[in-house]
């Protein structure tokens, strides 16, 4: 039972680091109608730029604003520079600059750091393990990824329904052209938008720079899956985006954590290693299929 | 007309002995490595080990004057074809070094010695060559990955534990790997985990290995992989309750620096450290630092020893590689010595070499450091060496 809680909060933390990923990409697709695959870049660069900051001097809190800043600095001038001229184009277009931008960010990386990977450690406070429950210890690192997850959820939330910028971006995902007709500055909406994303993916980035290697191509792993959460959750929907990754990150660790020990019961071993490894990496692809199938909209479509 | 024409060759090879008596052509190696991507300094260190044996002794190799060309495959294996082709074809190149990867090996390897020139492995040991795929113009001077990957079998046993948990990536060396461990391993595996390839979070089987609480954990994650989980590793508190043992590959002297903590008393096995006591290896580790300022890897060390086994074989037929039967014939007596110490080819012209069981442990100065501690193997050749035959 405590193996079994112990997988869910792991799926819970798989989970968060997605939805601070989808939620921007997300408002990204939904309002602008850009399909930004340097998002995972984003990711990758607000990781690097804390990382190295939290290694100068020591502090694993400074990496914070340091990832933050660079990720939202990145952001703005991918923005202006990029993806302001591609509105109008269609999604191919979009999607050759956008990786045109991945595959610049990942050389500019390389010349400034190098192919070794980068390494923080954990802040001191958070480096241990809990016990949550008599037998379940629990690295208190991921349980604060899910913490701050979760605060950030509930903040967007807030934005979103209890401001009028959050207004704004709610009538953005619905109707596009009725909002410019109104005489709302778009492309100021977009701009903040576009910011937004950027600082959660960079957020996202920073936390997960202690669990994982910070390396270059860490975005691009991430940003399939990502992109898995968004269409599950339904275009343009940030509730959609938080219940999609919520259950993409438990159905996928599940799969992982189970799926070989319950075909080994009916089959032979290697098979059963063979078959689970290969069943549970096409999971979440498989669910997606399953979701476009009942519901083509996904989950919670914003375009209702 | 024919002794006439016998009598010309003659003359030319007279006049081309003079030539080469006076100022003596260098012989050729081609170097086919990795130097680029994340696994780039695998090849930098193999160039780097080869060309220390070379400056050492002024550019000579058993007194032979000798020119290295070296060309990075990048890892592809198409790659690793065509700068073959093009060494054998436009610059004649008859003997041949360098890759460190099996898949490029795999491609490169079959081209090079069909075609009649000898190719020394520093490091790719993939078990299809070393059975009934030998061949008489392959030599490998490092390891099987089967034997590499299994002396960690051959340690967990030794240190006396029953149950193991192995994890490696669902791909051919991932499998491999695990088959060699389980080769040498005598106890009992409870639980056997193929992770996705581009997998980076292993929190769902670090929960498992906890469940299962195994003696021991094997595993074998490549590249920044491997980096990764062992960090995730210790965070999740399980380094100091369950130990862990991984081969050489897994823990090099490069690795080790990118770990740092997370990989005190973490048990390697390897065939080669800095600290095994022999004079070749302690002039090698000396001048290796003192050349490039750095720690060198197994990976250097395999360079060196096979700079050495080509000056042995070169000295013996005196840098005449026109009869390559001779040249084969000299390197098959192995009289070199290696950073390794003793080393010997075995029936399909694999090592055959001593094992160490190591540890990494702080040293007097507060540093890790990989610290040999007793031999596993003596003189250990290769389970694959009974299919093979010339």
């Amino acid at each position: 039972m405590t193996l079994f809680l112990e997988q869910v909060l792991n799926g819970l933390q798989l989970g968060v680091m997605l939805f601070l990923m989808a939620a921007g990409l997300t408002l990204i697709f939904g309002i602008m109608g850009i399909i930004n695959l340097a998002h995972g870049s984003i990711y990758m660069i607000g990781a690097y730029a804390g990382t190295y900051v939290a290694m100068e001097t020591g502090v694993y809190y400074a990496g914070i604003p340091a990832a933050l800043a660079a990720a939202a600095l990145t952001g703005a001038a991918m923005e202006f520079l990029v993806v302001r001229r591609l509105y109008k184009r269609d999604h191919l277009d979009q999607v050759l600059a956008t990786f045109a931008l991945i595959l610049i960010s990942n050389q500019v990386i390389t010349l400034i750091f190098g192919r070794q990977p980068l390494f923080v450690g954990l802040p001191s406070a958070l480096s241990g393990s809990v016990e949550l429950l008599p037998g379940l210890f629990y690295p208190s690192y991921r349980l604060a990824i899910i913490a701050v997850g979760l605060l950030v959820a509930l903040g967007l939330y807030l934005v979103i329904n209890r401001t009028r910028i959050g207004m704004l971006v709610r009538a953005g995902s619905t109707n596009r052209d009725m909002v410019r007709a109104l005489g709302v500055d778009i492309r100021m909406l977009y701009t903040i938008v576009f910011g937004l994303g950027a600082l959660l993916a960079g957020l996202a980035g920073y936390m997960a720079g202690p669990i994982l290697a910070v390396q270059v191509g860490m975005g691009e792993q991430i940003l399939i899956t990502t992109f898995v959460v968004v269409v599950i959750g339904g275009v343009g929907s940030i509730r959609g985006a938080f219940f999609a990754s919520l259950i993409i990150g438990v159905f996928d660790t599940m799969l992982r954590a189970y799926l070989p020990g319950f075909l080994r019961q009916i089959m032979a071993g290697s098979e059963a290693d063979a078959l689970g490894a290969g069943l549970s990496s096409m999971g979440i692809y498989l669910l997606m299929a399953l979701v476009l199938l009942v519901r083509p909209k996904g989950l919670f479509p914003a375009h209702s | 007309m024919k002794n006439m024409k016998a009598g010309l060759f003659a003359l030319a090879g007279l006049l081309g002995s003079v030539v080469t008596g006076g100022a003596q052509e260098p012989v050729k190696i081609g170097m086919i490595t990795t130097l680029s991507g994340p696994a780039g300094y695998l090849g930098q260190d193999v160039r780097d080990g080869f060309e220390l044996a070379v400056k050492m002794n002024d550019g000579k190799l058993g007194n032979v004057p000798v020119e290295i060309l070296v060309e990075d495959d990048g890892l592809k294996p198409g790659n690793g074809r065509q700068i073959a082709d093009r060494f054998l074809n436009n610059e004649d190149v008859k003997l041949f070094t360098g890759i460190i990867f099996s898949n490029v090996a795999g491609a490169t390897v079959p081209d090079i010695v069909d075609e009649g020139a000898i190719f020394v492995s520093p490091n790719a040991g993939p078990s299809e060559f070393a059975g009934a795929g030998c061949h008489p113009n392959y030599f490998v001077l490092s390891w099987l990955t089967d034997t590499m990957q299994g002396s960690a079998g051959k340690n967990a046993s030794d240190l006396g534990y029953k149950r193991a948990f192995v994890l490696a990536p669902n791909y051919q060396a991932g499998k491999d790997a695990i088959t060699g461990f389980k080769r040498y391993f005598d106890g009992e595996i409870v639980g056997e985990i193929y992770t996705r390839l581009d997998q980076t979070d292993f929190a769902a089987e670090m929960a498992q290995i906890r469940e299962v609480a195994p003696d021991v954990v094997f595993q074998f994650q490549p590249g920044g992989l491997g980096i990764a989980f062992l960090r995730q590793y210790q965070q999740s508190g399980l380094l100091g309750s369950i130990p862990m043992v991984v081969s050489e590959p897994s823990m090099d002297h490069a690795i080790l620096k990118a770990v740092g903590d997370a990989a005190e008393g973490l048990n390697v096995s390897g065939a080669w450290n800095t600290d095994l006591d022999n004079p070749t290896n302690a002039a090698f580790v000396a001048q290796f630092e003192e050349t490039y300022g750095r720690t060198p890897t197994m990976y250097a060390a395999q360079g060196y020893d096979t700079a050495l086994a080509f000056a042995s074989a070169l000295g013996k037929v005196e840098g005449d590689i026109s009869d390559l039967d001779a040249f084969r014939s000299a390197l098959r007596e192995t009289d070199f010595e290696t950073t390794r110490g003793a080393f010997e080819f075995g029936a399909n012209q694999h090592p055959v070499q001593d094992w160490y069981a190591m540890r990494v442990e702080k040293n007097d100065a507060g540093e890790l450091v990989l610290k040999t501690r007793k031999k596993l193997m003596s003189a250990h050749g290769d389970p694959f060496a009974q299919d093979c035959s010339f």
